[in-house]
């Protein structure tokens, strides 16, 4: 089952919308609460840092029966240094940005900790490409 | 004894602002911060959610890592489609009308009282 969404950048009232259907459609299958959680977590942090940080992206859904795989693509400044963006703590947000409580520099660790197979990739100055996976 | 976020609400003079007919939830534990990825990846499923922001976003949190409840610290104005969104979410925000330290306290004190009683 394959799904598309598109992440409007900046777009904070909308914000979620993607995740939250994404997770509403596995629900309707035998998916652990556990596993599901995850996903969730994974998917709206990556949704969040495309309004956080980009102009527009969209999600990708790729639901298998053992797996979902998703790809969140993005048209934006992209990461200089995508090491040092996986380190807790760091945050390139905005002061505006941060005081909604975001940017804690926790989001891609977030992602990290909740799949099962995670890949960065980003050219500064045009956007980034995150995919993950989350076995069943 | 468990209790329930009702329970909660009653004792402690809180408000519910939304999700009203979800108020049978347990209440057992809680989660203090304002950072949403700290939320995100710390806050357990079930928990009671401390915080002052008010935006929208909380919803999607709440809703997503199957949160018991928002508690809204402060006498902070939540946005009628705010309220409005988190109704149709199921969500459950509750004011407490008091500054945060206060809130988490009564909470901490409440919940060991009760799990005391156990």
């Amino acid at each position: 089952m394959r799904m598309s969404y598109n992440i409007e950048g900046g777009d904070f009232s909308a914000a979620g919308r993607a995740s939250s259907e994404v997770k509403r459609t596995l629900k309707q299958f035998n998916i652990s609460p556990l596993v599901l959680r995850r996903i969730a977590v994974a998917l709206y942090e990556a949704e969040m840092n495309v309004v956080a940080h980009a102009r527009n992206g969209a999600m990708q859904v790729d639901i298998q029966p053992h797996y979902i795989s998703v790809v969140i693509e993005d048209e934006g400044p992209g990461i200089e240094d995508i090491a040092r963006a996986m380190e807790e703590g760091f945050s390139t947000a905005t002061d505006e940005v941060r005081q909604m409580g975001f940017g804690a520099g926790m989001g891609l660790p977030n992602i990290k900790k909740n799949s099962d197979r995670m890949m960065l990739t980003s050219t500064p100055g045009v956007g980034t490409r995150l995919e993950l996976t989350v076995n069943f | 004894m468990q209790t329930t976020l009702k329970q909660l609400v009653e004792e402690l003079n809180f408000e519910c602002l939304s999700g009203k007919a979800c108020l049978e939830r347990p209440a057992h534990a809680a989660y203090a911060s304002d950072l949403l990825s700290d939320v995100m990846g710390k806050a357990q499923a079930g928990m009671l959610w401390v915080t002052s922001q008010v935006h929208k976003n909380i919803v999607a949190v709440a809703s997503l890592k199957e949160l018991s409840a928002i508690i809204v610290v402060n006498e902070r104005r939540i946005d009628p489609e705010v309220l409005a969104h988190a109704e149709g979410e199921e969500v459950v925000i509750i004011a407490s009308g008091l500054p945060a330290f206060e809130t988490t306290g009564m909470l901490y004190k409440y919940l060991e009282k009760v799990k005391s009683e156990e």
